[in-house]
């Protein structure tokens, strides 16, 4: 058994509530700056220009490369030896959220209750997903969503008979309908199969990979290159505005399912997907 | 080039507008998101009015992140737009000339603007950082208990913005996207 504090990871959670939100991970910022190369619009490559360099003022100044810092989402991978001494590690994850976005100077855009709607002013509580694994380490990844590009997201649940065109068409058809609004060029999430509930949280895991990285699956990886080479013909483009980079990545995660059934998540994000992780 | 624009803007400087032109926006506008806009016609419904004069000003869909200290403002780009639609027709009919923001309108909004020759301009969505350079002023003139949400005076300079909706309701989104589709 290996014993960590609370503490630590209340320390560590404010520290990657900062980074996510100030500092444009490395796979996008190539992928934004190669498609300046790419973008057969004018416009569009003055668009991604000027994208890049607010991501510089962000990380010079560690100011949010966007306002809305978002809700705070964790994938936590916990080894069954490991014991939280203190808060217990939900907890410990909310704390590091409140203090994180307080001395942070992230914003808060949390509402205690979905109708009632008043703010709880420290971004908490955090959605946190759990997975139990072997061995004593703790993996803890911070992905901050903003809700341009989540309000955005659908699923639906296919026939198996509409097979892999199906899921295409949807994704497809759900990039189209998103059109300018999830501050495109997007990182597209997609989930199949497992359950409804299981579907969606794919769809938000796939947006947590890298984008220079594909499905380990040589059929899932071809499958993500297909779609990213219709989604691009969409015309949507950088804003919206038009062009040829509607987005930059579709990452998909898969789980097996029920004979009956073929469900599909879209999880939509914008050009900044951010995400961090750290391992204690 | 983009143009150098002045706001509160005049009907003829809103004339000269057009969809797709690039502007730099200089002067004093209001931000206003989701719950002040309910607040507002809310307010207005009750025979109370609006808590600013909206008379010719321009309102900029945005809620920023706190300023740290010594600075003006936090990151504070544009939020979509078409959650404030609801409410949008009944602002431009009462004097509202100018909006700021990113993301479609519906179609009763575009109607809105070319009734009361006003103008939907965009901001880079996912440029906080980028914009909250080009504010120099900033003030909660309503709402405080709302917090992001508040009403702000902000006072701006130069901000890159794109005429998105123009008077005439031509749509820089229908125009841009239909040049690159390749279906």
């Amino acid at each position: 058994m290996r014993i960590i504090t609370s503490q630590t990871i209340t320390d560590s959670v404010e520290k990657m509530c900062v980074l996510a939100n100030c500092h444009m991970n490395e796979d996008i910022r190539k992928a934004l700056a190669d498609s300046v190369k790419t973008e057969k619009s004018p416009v569009g490559r003055e668009l991604l220009q000027n994208v890049l360099k607010n991501a510089d003022i962000a990380a010079e100044k560690t100011m949010p490369i966007c306002q809305d810092t978002g809700i705070a989402v964790f994938f936590v991978e916990i080894g069954q030896e490991v014991y939280v001494e203190g808060d217990t590690l939900t907890e410990a994850i909310n704390k590091g959220v409140a203090s994180g976005y307080k001395n942070g100077y992230l914003r808060k855009s949390v509402v205690l209750d979905p109708i009632k709607r008043v703010n709880t002013n420290d971004n908490t509580p955090a959605i946190i997903y759990y997975d139990i694994v072997k061995g004593d380490k703790l993996k803890i990844t911070f992905a901050p969503k903003g809700f341009g590009s989540e309000n955005k997201s659908a699923l639906k649940m296919l026939n198996p008979a509409d097979g892999v065109d199906g899921v295409m068409d949807f994704v497809v058809e759900t990039v189209k309908k998103a059109g300018s609004n999830p501050c495109p060029p997007m990182v597209v999430g997609v989930g199949i199969g497992g359950t409804m509930d299981k579907a969606a949280v794919l769809s938000k895991k796939a947006l947590v990979r890298n984008i220079d990285k594909r499905n380990s699956d040589s059929f899932y990886a071809d499958l993500e290159n297909a779609l990213l080479h219709r989604i691009n013909k969409l015309g949507i483009g950088p804003q919206g505005m038009g062009g040829t980079t509607t987005a930059l990545a579709v990452n998909i995660e898969t789980f097996p399912t029920h004979i009956a059934g073929l469900p599909v998540a879209v999880n939509i994000s914008c050009h900044v997907t951010r995400h961090t992780d750290i391992e204690i | 080039m983009p143009i150098h624009i002045q706001v509160p803007l005049t009907q003829d400087a809103i004339k000269n507008l057009k969809a797709g032109d690039s502007v730099l926006i200089s002067g004093v506008i209001y931000t206003a998101r989701d719950a002040a806009h309910e607040r507002m016609v809310e307010s207005y419904q009750k025979g109370e009015g609006f808590p600013i004069n909206i008379n010719r000003q321009l309102i900029y869909y945005a809620g920023p992140c706190p300023a740290k200290p010594g600075e003006v403002i936090g990151s504070c780009g544009p939020t979509t737009a078409g959650r404030m639609d609801k409410f949008t027709p009944l602002l431009l009919d009462n004097g509202l000339s100018a909006m700021l923001g990113k993301g479609s309108r519906t179609k009763e909004v575009v109607e809105a603007i070319k009734r009361n020759t006003a103008v939907y301009f965009g901001a880079i969505g996912g440029a906080g950082a980028l914009i909250a350079q080009c504010i120099t002023e900033a003030e909660v003139v309503a709402y405080d208990d709302l917090g992001t949400e508040a009403i702000r005076k902000l006072t701006v300079k130069d901000l890159p913005a794109v005429v998105l909706i123009d008077c005439e309701g031509n749509d820089l989104y229908v125009t841009g996207q239909t040049m690159y589709k390749q279906e």
